[in-house]
């Protein structure tokens, strides 16, 4: 039998091998920040996590909103009240959202304030409505809350602290406290990281060496009591804004030597490419080659990384306030309310004032999840 | 092998004198001194400022000298075992320090090796049976884990054995022996106590140490040599324990340089709040009201306990890594 040999009629495309199809080119021409991008998108947990995250910074822009009471509104009726649940029907028909109204008594034996509820006081909470007077950002007031207690009740979702203020506004107000100081600090311990990183990277040699002692020395200190003597020096008159960018200094004092380590084995390696080198015979000065040729390369992987140093920061003030060393009322941190949670006999009585522990908990659990997402999307070789 | 262990033993001295550096300047670095603010208290309350002893007292602890003899004398004490005086308790540092060092170095060690013990398995466990539901379960906890502070775990905890049991777990022995002089049964009576600050304060480390096993123990399970292994039929168990534990092992070894600050770092503020009779309280009151030396000595402690603990483990991967021991460099 003979075989058909079959020839094609097309004309002949030499680089037909070559050409891109439309799906490749837009792979191949993305640039390094697309493509972090897009596999981001395929970890749907650090993608969930993300969004959780973003929704927290969008709610600090907005706590005097947010939170149905003003940070420092105190209600001497109820000291120490426990939560009020929300409630949607009243003996079998629908209401809407309502709490139920509270009694006081005094339990004379362990000198304990006790609130039953009263169940024929049926309050319905209000929504976008005027309340409690604020001064937004401490620049223009208003009163208008997304969610206000009912008109002559109250609305305690997480009960009351010692002095009758509310738990949930307050912990509303503690995460802008709280979830800044993180950001802040990572800003000056990267700019600290890169400064130093770079330079024992793109030198090499002594000012290497005597950088990788610094680090080492660094290191071996047990963070915690380093931070708390440092937190100790400062004095005791200074305003809350400055005491709060001196913890913040502090905590990224010892949170650069990471990422300087970072920086300085990925330039260590990459100086020696061939752009680089061409960049120096042009006469590009050492700051340029780094900024412009080296850093841009990996800026990336130190993003994630530096994500991943958030939750240490958030962590060590928290730490820090709780134990009286870090922030101070009438600063409003987690750490901060967490420092009335000292006493255990307090707590004993009074379980609810633990409740910013969760709040610290998510933030963190979640700034890990997302920086690790991020950090598998900016690594190239996976 | 000794030329290693003199070499590391040797660099470990410059470390710990920029270490001390760091340490006196941190001490010396709010304004005034302990006793100017002594003077300041007794004058609100009332009472007279005898000069005289405040004068003896600068004199004698060189207050009144300039900053680098203050700092020379206080490293020569140190060297020779006189850690300086605690204005507070107006005893002798070492005094004041003894026991409490003492047990925070055991409570140090006793987390390290729970942290082990429950690592080790759960790690090789997760690394074995990647992607399995007992992986992914083990991983959520740990991630838990990871993200509770301790000192907040300690809060709960005490929060719950207070509802539960209706006790406290505060403390470190049982009342009778607080001041009672070393004996078997007050030993015995730490151990007992011993185990809910292990636990709060090991947590963490052990789920940072069960990510990073797992993660290094899963990069050997996949060279070729255990490729090779499985195709010669090598059952799997002996497979395991012959080749990439043992190089997990070193891994092993040698994270303890990244556990032994979280752990030390965790035990003093579990110390806070949960009472415990170690540096942690102490060291937070010295700060507050600037003891100094009290203060300094304390830092300088918990730092050489990191460093020695450090040399201690290198020595130990040394032994067990001739690549190491024979001079090469570790490869990571």
């Amino acid at each position: 039998m003979r075989g058909e040999h079959f020839v094609s009629q097309d004309t002949f495309n030499p680089h037909s091998i070559e050409a891109l199809t439309p799906a490749q080119e837009k792979y191949y021409m993305a640039s390094q920040w697309k493509l972090m991008w897009w596999k981001l998108k395929r970890h749907r947990l650090a993608v969930i996590c993300g969004v959780i995250l973003a929704l927290n910074y969008v709610t600090i822009a907005f706590s005097e909103v947010i939170a149905p009471y003003n940070l420092h509104t105190r209600h001497t009726d109820y000291i120490y009240a426990p939560p009020q649940s929300i409630h949607l029907f009243h003996e079998g028909e629908f209401i809407g959202p309502f709490v139920y109204g509270r009694d006081y008594e005094l339990d004379m034996e362990i000198l304990k304030r006790n609130y039953p509820e009263n169940h024929d006081e049926v309050l319905p909470l209000r929504f976008f409505c005027l309340g409690d007077k604020y001064k937004f950002w401490g620049l223009f007031e208003g009163s208008f809350h997304l969610l206000c207690p009912p008109e002559n009740g109250t609305f305690f979702l997480l009960g009351t602290d010692r002095l009758g203020r509310d738990m949930f506004s307050r912990i509303t107000y503690g995460a802008r406290i709280s979830l800044t100081i993180g950001l802040v600090g990572i800003i000056i311990s990267f700019a600290f990281g890169i400064v130093i990183g770079g330079l024992a990277g793109y030198y090499g040699g002594w000012v290497d060496a005597s950088v990788q002692r610094m680090i080492e020395v660094i290191r071996s200190f047990p963070e915690l009591p380093l931070w708390m003597a440092l937190s100790a020096v400062l004095p005791v008159n200074w305003s809350p804004i400055l005491i709060f960018f001196g913890i913040t200094v502090i905590l990224a004092m010892l949170d650069w030597t990471g990422l300087a380590r970072a920086v300085r084995s990925k330039l260590l390696s990459l100086r020696e490419e061939d752009y680089c080198s061409a960049a120096e015979l042009m006469g590009a000065k050492p700051a340029r080659i780094i900024g412009r040729h080296l850093l841009p390369g990996f800026m990336s992987h130190l993003i994630a990384s530096a994500t991943l140093s958030i939750p240490a920061m958030i962590l060590g003030e928290t730490a820090l306030s709780f134990l009286g060393l870090g922030l101070r009322p009438p600063v409003t941190s987690w750490g901060v309310l967490l420092n009335e949670a000292q006493n255990i006999n307090v707590v004993a009585l009074y379980p609810w004032l633990l409740f910013p522990v969760v709040p610290v908990i998510l933030v963190i659990l979640t700034f890990n999840f997302f920086g690790d997402g991020l950090r598998d999307a900016a690594d190239p070789y996976k | 092998m000794l030329r290693y262990l003199v070499r590391r033993i040797l660099t470990m001295i410059p470390t710990l004198l920029v270490i001390s550096a760091l340490v006196f300047v941190i001490i010396q670095l709010p304004p005034g001194d302990y006793l100017e603010s002594h003077i300041a208290e007794l004058q609100s309350q009332g009472e007279a400022v005898d000069e005289k002893k405040i004068q003896f007292l600068r004199e004698q602890y060189g207050l009144d000298k300039p900053m680098l003899q203050q700092y020379w004398y206080w490293l020569i004490g140190m060297v020779q075992g006189d850690f300086g005086y605690s204005f507070e308790y107006d005893l002798p540092v070492s005094e004041v320090v003894g026991d409490r060092l003492f047990l925070t170095v055991i409570i140090s060690i006793a987390t390290i090796l729970f942290t082990w013990m429950i690592a080790f398995p759960i790690g090789i466990y997760s690394a074995t049976h990647q992607y399995s539901w007992g992986d992914y379960g083990l991983s959520t906890l740990g991630f838990l884990g990871l993200a509770t502070p301790n000192f907040l775990l300690a809060l709960v905890m005490l929060y719950l054995a207070n509802v539960y049991f209706g006790t406290s777990i505060g403390g470190l022995m049982d009342a009778e022996y607080i001041d009672a002089p070393w004996s078997m049964d007050k030993l015995l009576s730490i151990l007992e106590h011993l185990w809910i600050p292990v636990i709060v304060i090991g947590t963490s480390g052990t789920a940072g140490m069960i990510r990073r096993l797992r993660a290094n123990l899963l990069d050997e399970l996949q060279k070729q040599y255990v490729t090779t292994g499985r195709a010669k039929g090598l059952p799997p168990g002996k497979l395991l324990r012959k080749y990439p534990l043992r190089i997990a092992l070193n891994f092993f070894v040698a994270d303890i340089g990244n556990l032994l600050p979280t752990v030390i770092s965790g035990a003093e503020i579990v110390a806070v709040v949960m009472s415990l009779p170690t540096t942690g309280p102490i060291l937070l009151a010295a700060l507050q009201s600037q003891d100094m030396y009290l203060a300094g000595s304390f830092l300088m402690f918990l730092a050489t306990l990191t460093v020695v603990g450090v040399l201690v483990s290198d020595i130990a991967l040394a032994l067990l890594d001739p690549r190491i021991r024979l001079g090469g460099t570790a490869s990571k």
